[in-house]
């Protein structure tokens, strides 16, 4: 791999661009491999990478069935924060946090992670109590977060509206070390180094089956035959569902659409994230100067990728009541991704019924930011049985009623 | 955006006079269930793609639950029936199966 530096970018502008290569190679699948991760998104390519980088285990195959970030970790709105109210939830969300201040450096890929700063708004009495206790909650955590009033909202993000006739803004929960990355370069950093240590990242190879003997998995089926490995595991977000049942078992997982929208590009006016929990919206403006918003969920089971206009129009509306200069504003691109919803808003890192089977799943709106801090925990999981980074997310919490209650810090959609 | 009719009040309408309640025929688990039933029950979803037999509520019409067969992966509605019902009725499965022939219900597994 030709390492990435000024001096290559000084040396390639002199002979015209001409001596780039390619950043992964296009890999044909072996026969067996120690371990196939189903799914090239953010999660699944950081699991391989860190089981590379951490136990060594480099015989290693990620399966995509369409092109590598293509599923939500390219179409989300790249939010990162840590400010969640559990223990295990701030522990793998702040080991993500901090994973990608880093990772630039780490991958030598430039992933664009500014830390600008991320403020929830609290628009209810409700909501006040609640960020407040979450505040104190990422205190004791070591997740540094404080709660904010109106006037320091107002000073961080001069276009906001604070006294909206439905929901003045009482305050908010800021993050100051929250902000935002490019998630394609995530995606496409880790595959760069993955592809360096010799692992297969094998793209237009859907898995149609899983195969096991005497309750152990052997291998899978593809659209490109079948490959055989020691060690599978599912990184599949909103197919979580359809890879659990070629191994014959169900999930406590729905798979519903989640929908972003970006405005054409203007100058810089706000260079924190806003998010609206109350009101169903979320914003922030990215470097070509768009503004990238987000609202909530669709109400039923889809797969589609594409979601309802009501659902956008009712995020609309909500921001341009926070935000009155936007009502001028065209939007320009809209889409959807299938998101993976637990019961309880966690998500699910796991052993599963079959032997060698893991998952890695049910993150729902929120996984982007968590990408490298689930790599690390999964990579560990399937390489030694257990971390403590994931052990709190087995599948077996709901039997035994031990939720990871996130419903409140993940209220809306993100 | 869905358009739904409600086999309570027949009343055809767009998807925000609804809401959706997730999936149907769920078996109620009580009190001296087995553990791993009650699991299933509360938690554990078909969440197919493709078929799903699901719930939904006329909120801001009759009020009343009824029951819908939808496609997700295409997002065609197959019909709704009464909620009353153990499994979908005939007229429902045939319109189903004239998309999916091998369609069954309840899965195979
Ligand atoms: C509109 C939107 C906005 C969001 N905003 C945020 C945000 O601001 N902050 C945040 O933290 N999170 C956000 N999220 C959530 C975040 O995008 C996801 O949680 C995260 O990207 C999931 O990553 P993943 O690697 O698990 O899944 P994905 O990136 O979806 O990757 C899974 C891959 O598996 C592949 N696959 C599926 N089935 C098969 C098969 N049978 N064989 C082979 N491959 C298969 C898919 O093609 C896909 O590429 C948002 C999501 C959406 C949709
Ligand atoms: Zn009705």
């Amino acid at each position: 791999m030709k390492k990435y530096s000024v001096f290559a970018v000084a040396r390639e502008a002199m002979r015209h661009h001409t001596g780039w290569t390619r950043a992964w190679r296009d890999a044909q699948p072996k026969k067996r491999y120690d371990v196939i991760i189903v799914g090239a998104g953010g999660h699944g390519l950081a699991t391989a990478y860190y089981l590379g980088k951490n136990f060594g285990i480099t015989n290693v195959a990620v399966l995509e069935k369409g092109w590598l970030g293509g599923g939500n970790t390219g179409r989300n709105t790249t939010i990162i924060r840590s400010n969640y109210l559990q223990d295990p939830s701030a522990a793998i969300y702040e080991k993500a946090r901090s994973l990608y201040e880093t990772m630039s450096q780490d991958l030598n890929y430039n992933v664009m992670f500014s830390p600008r700063g991320v403020i929830m708004l609290a628009q209810t009495e409700h909501e006040v109590r609640g960020y407040k206790r979450t505040a104190h909650a990422n205190a004791l955590q070591g997740v540094s977060t404080e709660f904010i009033g109106p006037d320091r909202v107002k000073q961080l993000v001069p276009i906001i509206n604070l006294d909206g006739p439905r929901y003045p803004v009482l305050g908010g929960l800021w993050q100051a070390r929250g902000g935002t990355a490019r998630h394609d370069a995530v995606a496409w950093g880790y595959a760069r180094a993955c592809s360096d240590m010799g692992m297969d990242i094998i793209q237009k190879c859907e898995v149609t089956g899983v195969r096991q003997t005497g309750g152990k998995v052997t291998g899978v089926s593809t659209t490109r035959g079948d490959i055989d490995c020691d060690k599978l595991g599912f990184v599949v977000a909103g197919h979580s569902g359809q890879l659990a049942n070629m191994a014959g078992f169900r999930l406590p997982i729905e798979s519903v659409a989640l929908q972003a929208l970006v405005s054409e590009p203007i100058k810089p006016c706000m260079d924190v994230v806003v998010m609206a929990n109350t009101v169903h919206g979320y914003m922030s403006q990215s470097d070509k100067g768009e503004m990238v918003i987000g609202g909530g969920t669709d109400g039923h089971n889809n797969y589609t990728q594409r979601g309802s206009f009501h659902h956008i129009e009712e995020t609309v509306r909500a921001l341009v009541e926070t935000f009155p200069m936007i009502s001028r504003l065209k939007m320009l691109r809209q889409w959807g991704g299938i998101v993976d919803v637990t019961g309880d808003r966690s998500p699910i890192l796991s052993k599963t019924p079959v032997e060698g089977v893991f998952i890695n799943g049910g993150w729902g709106t929120g996984g982007f930011k968590a990408i490298p801090g689930s790599g690390w925990g999964f990579a560990e999981l399937m390489a030694k049985g257990h971390s403590p980074l994931t052990d709190a997310f087995g599948l077996e919490r709901f039997a035994e009623g031990r939720f990871i209650d996130e419903s409140v810090a993940a209220g809306v959609a993100h | 955006m869905l358009i739904l009719t409600c086999p309570c009040c027949h009343v055809t309408a767009e998807e925000t006079e609804f809401h959706g309640g997730g999936e149907a025929h769920l078996k109620r688990v009580g009190p001296d269930g087995a553990e791993g039933d009650f699991e299933s029950y509360l938690f554990m979803r078909q969440n197919p793609k493709g078929v799903h037999l699901e719930r939904w509520r006329h909120v801001y019409g009759c009020g009343k639950w009824f029951h819908m067969a939808r496609d997700t992966a295409t997002l065609e509605v197959f019909g709704s029936y009464a909620a009353q019902t153990l499994a979908p009725p005939d007229h429902i499965v045939d319109a189903i199966r004239k998309r999916h022939p091998d369609w069954q219900w309840p899965a195979a597994s």
